[in-house]
């Protein structure tokens, strides 16, 4: 029997076990969190005893009833609080699995898994470019503040100004406003004519999207409209505060997102909720040795197979598209992974390229403009572990003898700190590639996750699917 | 103003909260069963406990990927509080990045 390994409970992650369960295979699932859902679906913690957690969640009784039968199924193991650390590759075989289980950065709990097929669905995180004062206290990214206000009830603030790009600000406000907070203002930093564009175009694509689009739309003409006016072509391009966030600084855009002089506003705010789109998560598909699509995402068929034998992938990290595409691709994989006959899912391979087209849209729709170093100060932290500013990165990249990506991160220190570049790579590779320089695959970390060093040297338990 | 917790009384997915008690550099701080310990800090009016490069860190991205959050549990250093469970009596310490 095939023994399928899904790395990632989210929506692409459950709709592969669930499938890969129905293909017959015997399936592990390992998540980080203590229960699955992922971001999209993320849930209460056990201990809240929580009597109506539907009314907090979008879809809640499909999700509630997969991850059930997922769970549940005599052929599934579900590891929840488990991180995988590594992935080791195998001649012509799926990568074995190295895991770590228990308490989140605790000594302890190695172990070793050998799959016969492995489903990469590991989703992503929020893309936040950085801005003057972007590393102030109170300044947090628009996914931290929706599951601290989703999964846990925290509200990070009283008034919480919400910006950056994409329709995922919309239900981060609501969550917000949900939690008892006040949101001043949503900010869309691209002009409202790129929206049109990007979301009108072919708009007969968008009925099979329909349960997305009404979604959001709910969002803008429910109970955002009444309390918070959203605003198109406009960034936050600076927050002020003594030792924490106190008001921000937002500015007109032009459509490449260069701030225009004299448009600044000042909105006393004690939170920034701040997203420019997602990066997907791709340091396991690279430690697997997977192909990426333009270095951007993990490149797959119409099977959902990656480059290597035996892996496939599904959902953020194969383009950024939302829960329902990101669940009919895992679908595709899993029931693929798990020993399936691809010619019987034709109806859901249909809908996996409707959920492809969608993906393509919201990037023509929200694009990431190429004028924010225009707010960007010589003293403007890019790197928050190293504190490497703008000015740093610059005289780096002005000697050309020494802008080789290598030189680059050895002299400023940017993407050496404790989070290994996840949070500035994107920017810095992207500052390096116009300035010519040569830009390293910044996804590269053979230890994906930390582990204790007497964890490393110790022995891990081999362990066969039950 | 301070981040807070979603008062139980007024919170519609009708939780119920068992109290739990840390302490932070030696000082009782109190959250709820369940909470992550940047939770726990937070809920208790905290909006950061690092020092970074550049000033001081406390919650940046939520989910594990900044390190932003670091702290040291029961001995265990750099411990990230945001994926952390927080357990009845762990002793939690903060400190400057050296």
């Amino acid at each position: 029997m095939t023994r399928v390994v899904v790395i990632g409970a989210g929506p692409a992650g459950l709709a592969a076990a669930e499938h890969a369960l129905r293909a017959g295979a015997t399936v592990t699932v390992l998540d980080e969190a203590e229960r699955p859902g992922g971001q999209y679906h993320r849930m209460l913690p056990r201990a809240y005893a929580a009597r109506s957690q539907h009314r907090l969640q979008h879809g809640w009784r499909a999700f509630d009833r997969r991850q059930r039968r997922v769970r549940e199924h005599p052929r599934c193991t579900f590891s929840a609080r488990t991180s995988v650390w590594a992935l080791e590759p195998r001649a012509d075989l799926p990568p074995l699995v190295h895991l770590l289980r228990g308490a989140a950065d605790a000594a302890g709990g190695r172990a070793v898994l050998d799959p016969d097929a492995l489903v990469l669905a590991t989703g992503a995180h929020d893309r936040v470019l950085p801005f003057p004062g972007w590393d102030l206290p109170g300044v947090f990214t628009a996914g931290a503040a929706q599951a601290l206000a989703k999964g846990e009830r925290v509200l990070v603030g009283e008034r919480a100004v919400v910006c950056g790009t994409g329709p995922f600000l919309l239900p981060v406000a609501a969550s917000l406003l949900e939690a008892g907070g006040r949101v001043p203002a949503v900010l869309e930093a691209n002009p409202a004519a790129t929206l049109l564009r990007g979301w009108a175009a072919r708009g007969w694509e968008l009925v099979p999207q329909a349960g997305k689009a009404i979604e959001l739309a709910g969002y803008a003409t429910g109970q955002l409209r009444h309390r918070t006016p959203y605003r198109t072509g406009r960034a936050v391009v600076e927050a002020r505060g003594d030792g924490r966030v106190e008001e921000v600084v937002s500015a007109r855009l032009r459509p490449d997102w260069s701030p225009v002089p004299g448009t600044e506003q000042v909105l006393p705010v004690d939170a920034v909720c701040v997203g420019h789109g997602f990066s997907p998560r791709l340091e396991l598909p690279v430690a697997a040795g997977c192909a990426l699509d333009r270095g951007e995402f993990v490149l797959v068929d119409g099977d959902q197979r990656t480059s290597v034998a035996g892996v496939y992938a599904a959902g953020e990290i194969t383009g950024v598209a939302g829960a329902p595409a990101a669940a009919t691709e895992g679908a595709v994989a899993g029931w693929v992974a798990g020993g399936g006959d691809p010619a019987g899912i034709t109806r859901l391979r249909r809908r996996r390229d409707r959920g492809r087209a969608f993906a393509a849209r919201l990037a023509r729709a929200h694009p990431t403009g190429s004028g924010w170093p225009g707010w960007l100060r010589p003293d403007t932290v890019l790197c928050r572990c190293e504190g490497t500013d703008y000015r740093t990165l610059r005289r780096a990249l002005e000697r050309p003898a020494r802008s080789g990506a290598r030189a680059v991160r050895l002299g400023t220190r940017a993407g050496l700190g404790p989070c290994q570049g996840r949070i500035c790579g994107p920017t810095v590779a992207e500052l390096t590639a116009r300035s010519g320089g040569e830009v390293c695959t910044v996804h590269h970390r053979p230890i994906a996750q930390p582990i204790r060093l007497a964890d490393l040297a110790g022995t891990p338990e081999k362990e066969r699917d039950r | 103003m301070s981040p807070r917790m979603v008062p139980a009384a007024a919170d519609r997915a009708g939780r119920t909260d068992r109290p739990l008690a840390i302490t932070v550099d030696g000082a009782p701080v109190s959250g709820i069963e369940g909470q992550s310990i940047a939770g726990v800090l937070l809920g208790a009016g905290r909006l950061s406990w690092r020092r970074g490069p550049s000033g001081p860190r406390g919650v940046f991205c939520g989910i594990g990927a900044c390190f932003d959050c670091l702290v040291t549990v029961n001995g265990e250093p750099d411990v990230r509080a945001c994926r952390r469970t927080a357990r009845e009596g762990d002793a939690v310490l903060t400190r400057e990045r050296e």
